[in-house]
């Protein structure tokens, strides 16, 4: 079965290890991945807070370009992107009132959307389709014990109730453990990495970074894992002013989840983009081994 | 601080319009109108990470807009501090649309014009909805360096050495890309514009007799 790929503008930017990483892990486990043709950003939080029905009109359109590939899902990585999407969705179906502007909107621009497409997590798609176990079977090393912070940030679980629990989230760490690495107590989990507040109030996003950074450094997280490529971003490219404005001295490497799978199944480092990311994952903290 | 001026039951005539306006914008939230049901309980603002920034709190800010006092709410920065992470919405007891109430109060703010002073935060949003207009993508590098010019260009050089770090790596293309069906996003933009005739607003009425909890209508 086919999937769609919808990258989003993050992954083709500052998310690029995220795309590089989650297509060499689809390609291994031999699952077929196409790209959105001509898709649209989704809008993330900002459009929201500007208009709500043309916000709604320009993320359907990705879905109504997604329906005209015969009922494939379609595969959303980054959290905005997916519960923008997914919200899309459960607004027009609960709104008839929204849906009824939408579709003579989109029809304007000759496009329809019957709400037909499921919008999925890569997370959800590799744990839920695939299986742990096959992809444990397809693995050819282990993660040697890497003690790691799982990190799934806000979005990927809430408000949308998906695949896996909205405060207490394990789907993550399930497929890591069964690879060999050893996911630490993390009770922050899914609290905010404060998202663009970086860039309109970053006295209070380093705020909320830092806390992350030594919940997962108090409970012996040697890395972080994340599933959002901003969640990845603001974890990893403020640790030296987090540093300078709290004191600290974090060195954490923050890796997208799909490169650390990817490290199981074999794949090489420039494949997984891990040159790219900022604190270097240091060889010698992920011993793998046959 | 009571005013004086205020006579319980009645509302000031711009607090009615923007009571209107934020009323149409929250009737397109679906569940919206469980905001009446709010006990006051808390568990928002005690889930919310940035409350502690806040000068109103989520909770204080559903008693305001019961209050009549949605003019207050907007010339707090609470709503622009929002990081969407809808904890408090997961946890609300009374299962209240709080996150999506605050986006329906950003575009109030906005088709307002009410801001906090000094303050263009809004105009991230602003900037985003523009870039994505004429590219159908976003592009972070434009976004932020037109965002800073107006916001603090100061913040600019501050961010240069990361932007370089980035560019290194292959993380920050240096110029937008087009999509090209741009011609549909432009199609939806003016359809959606004929669309939001100024509807018939309701005049917001207090419901009297119920202080402060007769507050949607």
């Amino acid at each position: 079965m086919e999937y769609l790929y919808y990258p989003g503008c993050s992954l083709e930017s500052a998310g690029r290890p995220y795309d590089e990483s989650l297509r060499a892990v689809f390609r291994v486990l031999g699952l077929p991945l196409k790209e959105l043709e001509d898709w649209n950003c989704c809008g993330a939080t900002m459009y929201m807070s500007v208009d709500e029905t043309t916000s709604l009109a320009i993320s359907a359109r990705n879905l109504a370009l997604a329906e005209r590939n015969g009922g494939a899902d379609l595969v959303a990585p980054c959290s905005a992107c997916y519960t923008v999407l997914l919200k899309t969705n459960r607004f027009l179906r609960d709104s008839p009132e929204l849906k009824a502007k939408v579709d003579r909107i989109l029809g304007e621009a000759g496009l329809s959307c019957k709400l037909a497409v499921k919008v999925r997590h890569p997370l959800d798609v590799l744990v839920n389709d695939v299986g742990v176990e096959a992809i444990a079977q397809a693995a050819r090393w282990t993660l040697g014990g890497l003690p790691f912070a799982p990190y799934y940030g806000c979005q990927i679980v809430r408000p949308e109730r998906g695949f896996d629990d909205p405060e207490y989230p394990t789907t993550m760490d399930a497929l890591l453990e069964r690879l060999g690495a050893k996911a630490v107590y993390f009770p922050m989990k899914t609290r905010c990495c404060g998202g663009m507040l970086m860039t309109t109030f970053p006295d209070v996003c380093l705020q909320l970074v830092k806390e992350l950074l030594e919940c997962a450094t108090q409970n012996g997280g040697r890395c972080v894992v994340t599933t959002c490529p901003l969640c990845q971003i603001n974890l990893e490219a403020y640790q030296k002013r987090v540093n300078r404005k709290f004191g600290t001295a974090f060195d954490v490497p923050v890796l997208v989840f799909t490169q650390l799978l990817g490290l199981a199944l074999g794949c090489s480092e420039e494949e997984l983009g891990l040159q790219r990311n900022l604190v270097p994952l240091k060889t010698e903290l992920v011993p793998l081994h046959a | 601080m009571a005013d004086s001026s205020r006579i319980p039951g009645s509302l000031p005539a711009s607090e009615r319009e923007l009571r209107s306006a934020f009323m149409e914008q929250a009737r397109l939230v679906p569940g919206g109108e469980r905001i009446a049901r709010c006990i006051q309980c808390g568990t928002c603002t005690g889930s919310c990470p940035v409350s502690y920034a806040m000068d109103i709190s989520p909770r204080m800010l559903i008693a305001l807009f019961r209050a009549g006092e949605i003019e207050r709410i907007l010339r707090s920065r609470t709503i622009w501090i929002c990081a969407s992470c809808y904890m408090c919405t997961t946890r609300c007891p009374q299962n209240i649309k709080i996150t999506d109430t605050l986006y329906a109060l950003k575009r109030t703010a906005m088709e307002a014009g009410l801001y906090p002073d000094r303050f263009p935060v809004y105009l991230l949003s602003r900037i985003f909805v523009q870039i994505m207009n004429r590219y159908g993508r976003n592009h972070e590098g434009l976004l932020l360096l037109l965002y800073y010019l107006r916001r603090n260009p100061f913040g600019l050089l501050r961010l240069v050495p990361l932007g370089i770090s980035m560019l290194r790596k292959g993380r920050a293309p240096l110029f937008p890309s087009k999509i090209k069906g741009i011609k549909t996003i432009r199609q939806i933009l003016r359809a959606a514009k004929a669309l939001e005739l100024p509807a018939e607003k309701e005049a917001a009425k207090y419901v009297k007799g119920t202080v402060g909890y007769g507050a949607v209508g």
